[in-house]
């Protein structure tokens, strides 16, 4: 493998790792505050679906984004009403919202464009692919491409990792979402509202899944196909644990599970007898790693991932 | 607070949340520009309206009968096996593995023999996110979870690689011995004298399954374990303090879901289509999630859930290719609606029955008086 293919990889690194960390912070900001979210893949995809068919009828990126957030705020609202207000059990209002979405857009989509589900290729709507290169004039070279050649929305994700640790460690807001999350009851008492702060946790999550939606419809793919995200929103949650619930490391998290979903569209298989180990490994192992790696983190052997205590708790007032 | 009568709480409460999602559905066909009245009446008349379709319902509604009373049995823990789908692609293996390789006599044999294995795999796959949840407290939703989307990825390599007969192209096992064929209802009912159609896949296992709900039934309200499962489902302080064993008690749980949601597989693979092919399960796991809420997690209710998703799944893929009974058109509804449908009745039964209860709890307080 030369060092072309090697910067490529990188490259490709992180373009995955933008949604995945888009989706990862969103549900740390929903987990962080309490309210468990396994809906994060549902609203990604309404969100993609939402961004690429009003990009496409209207020609505006920035309609697409707006109609893609608008979208998943849609759902984070059913599931904030599901989980804050009726008290209802978080984790099945979540899957019910992953099945909403995937039904939804088929339909929605085929009936309105005709092309089974799919939404016509954007052309003047994509999103915006000036890279700073560009916007600095600076020569192609492919080194400063890997840091510099992405669209704006990578930049986004990016600082949305210091700015969440900003929120969370350095602000009232902050502290308030964490105390939320492991003691509801204490916030009760100091007089803030408990269905407030889960309420902002939760639309926060929904401008973030939007923006994961959109980035996959709109900057990745010039148009939405139906069950685009293919278990992203699962696998961002699974980063979300592998981070064990904290941003900066929710970073790496998702640079490690898109460097493997970089590896499996590059490869089929990967053949190891080219440095000397005889052994190849199936395509299906690497998109299984994040799992598996996941799971083995559950399982405590390497540190033990610790939720927030109030996760899944319906918050109710003592009486 | 006033507590519902116990009929409108398991009878009207879910019939409620069905309406709402039948209505909503209804919405969303108009919303398209088609009419939900002529999607219904097809609906009903592709599914119930001919023998053919009575057999597509029945077979399809024994697949939801098997994974919904799989994730009824974990709901009494009190535990969320979402995992149903990676442990029914698990039975599958276990199918396949008792299809090709072990020469049965007869088909009964071979349909004793991949019942055990389908339901030891089935289990066995939900045995790590069981042990993870009793000893580590990991999440079983989590791990249930991530253990279908490993599931999918063995099922994946093993067809690619290794069960996929030579020269074959598509990632499918070769098919099973015609022999281990299971009698189908026609033949069933043909020993009756009944005539029946031959076309449907609806097999022996409809009432293997029937037979398996009768079994849970018996087993949750009159076993010591059933009692343990309910007990520790409720109040897990009470229980331990009753000495009931919190970590064998998730354990046995969540093993029994995913043995019986392992089955599940005998009914599609074998009775189906007499070879494993990737998605098997064609997320039966998933709307067992939903025929277990509907039905009240109680056996009898899970029945009666499954026959109502079998025929929404057979109706769902009649709708794709009905057409209007005056102007002749194809209907462009696409079966996806099911899902759409499928997804509100998990949401409203399952995430927000408050929704429901309260106004009905105002309106018999008020009737009661």
């Amino acid at each position: 493998m030369d060092l072309t293919a090697i910067l490529q990889i990188l490259e490709s690194t992180i373009r995955m790792s933008t949604p995945l960390l888009f989706a990862c912070l969103a549900g740390l900001y929903s987990e962080r505050a309490g309210v468990i979210d396994m809906g994060l893949e549902g609203k990604m995809l309404a969100a993609a679906f939402a961004g690429a068919a009003a990009a496409a009828v209207t020609g505006s990126a920035a309609a697409g984004v707006l109609a893609g957030i608008g979208a998943a705020l849609i759902l984070s609202a059913i599931h904030g009403l599901a989980s804050i207000t009726f008290r209802g059990n978080q984790l099945i209002s979540g899957v019910a919202i992953n099945f909403f979405a995937s039904g939804l857009t088929i339909v929605l989509g085929a009936s309105w464009f005709g092309q089974g589900g799919q939404t016509p290729a954007l052309s003047e709507g994509r999103l915006a692919q000036t890279p700073l290169l560009d916007l600095f004039g600076i020569e192609d070279s492919p080194l400063l491409e890997l840091f510099l050649g992405h669209g704006t929305l990578v930049y986004v994700a990016l600082a949305a990792v210091p700015f969440t640790w900003w929120l969370l460690y350095r602000t009232r807001f902050g502290l308030r979402l964490r105390a939320v999350g492991e003691n509801p009851a204490a916030v009760d008492t100091a007089g803030v509202s408990v269905a407030q702060l889960r309420y902002a946790a939760v639309g926060i999550t929904a401008v973030l899944c939007g923006l994961a939606g959109v980035y996959m419809s709109m900057g990745l793919n010039t148009s939405f196909q139906r069950e685009m995200t293919a278990g992203r929103g699962y696998i961002a949650l699974a980063a979300l644990i592998f981070a064990k619930w904290k941003p900066v490391p929710a970073l790496g998290a998702c640079l490690l599970f898109g460097f493997l979903d970089a590896i499996s569209i590059r490869f089929q298989n990967i053949d190891l007898n080219g440095i000397g180990i005889p052994v190849v490994i199936p395509g299906q192992f690497t998109n299984a790693l994040p799992f598996i790696l996941t799971v083995i983190i559950l399982a405590g052997f390497v540190g033990k991932a610790i939720p927030p205590r109030a996760g899944g708790e319906p918050y109710v007032k003592e009486r | 607070m006033t507590k519902l009568p116990r009929w409108a709480d398991v009878v009207l409460v879910p019939l409620i949340c069905l309406l709402i999602a039948f209505v909503f559905c209804g919405l969303l066909i108009a919303a398209i520009g088609q009419n939900p009245w002529v999607a219904l009446t097809s609906m009903i008349q592709g599914s119930l309206g001919t023998q053919s379709g009575w057999g597509y319902t029945l077979f399809y509604a024994t697949n939801f009968l098997l994974t919904g009373l799989g994730v009824s049995i974990a709901f009494h823990a009190s535990l969320f096996n979402i995992g149903g789908e990676g442990q029914a692609t698990l039975g599958g293996l276990g199918v396949a593995v008792a299809c090709l390789f072990i020469p049965w006599p007869h088909w009964s044999l071979a349909l004793l023999g991949s019942i055990t294995l389908s339901a030891l795999f089935g289990a066995l796959w939900a045995l790590i996110p069981a042990w993870l949840q009793a000893k580590r407290g990991s999440h079983i939703v989590i791990t249930t979870m991530m253990f279908n989307f490993i599931a999918y990825a063995l099922i994946s390599y093993l067809l690619v690689n290794v069960l996929r007969p030579e020269g074959a192209m598509d990632p499918a096992t070769a098919r099973f011995d015609k022999a281990f064929n299971l009698p189908k209802l026609a033949d069933i009912f043909g020993v009756m004298g009944i005539p029946f159609s031959k076309a449907p896949p609806a097999n022996i296992m409809l009432f293997v399954a029937l037979a398996l709900a009768v079994a849970t039934w018996a087993l949750l309200w009159h076993t010591r374990l059933g009692y343990a499962i309910r007990a520790f489902g409720k109040q897990e302080k009470a229980a331990v303090y009753a000495g009931i064993s919190p970590v064998r008690i998730t354990l046995y749980a969540l093993l029994l879901s995913g043995g019986i949601s392992g089955l599940m597989a005998v009914n599609a693979v074998q009775g189906g289509a007499h070879r494993l092919v990737m998605n098997s399960v064609e997320g039966a796991g998933f709307i067992g999630i939903a025929v277990a809420l509907m039905g009240r997690n109680h056996p009898f209710g899970i029945v009666l859930a499954s026959l109502l998703f079998g025929f929404l799944f057979q109706g769902g893929a009649q709708l794709a290719m009905a057409s209007d009974p005056v102007t002749g058109e194809q209907l462009k509804i696409p079966r996806e609606v099911i899902t759409v449908l499928q997804a509100l009745v998990i949401l409203f039964t399952g995430a927000l029955p408050y929704m429901v209860q309260r106004p009905l709890e105002k309106l018999f307080a008020r009737g009661g008086r």
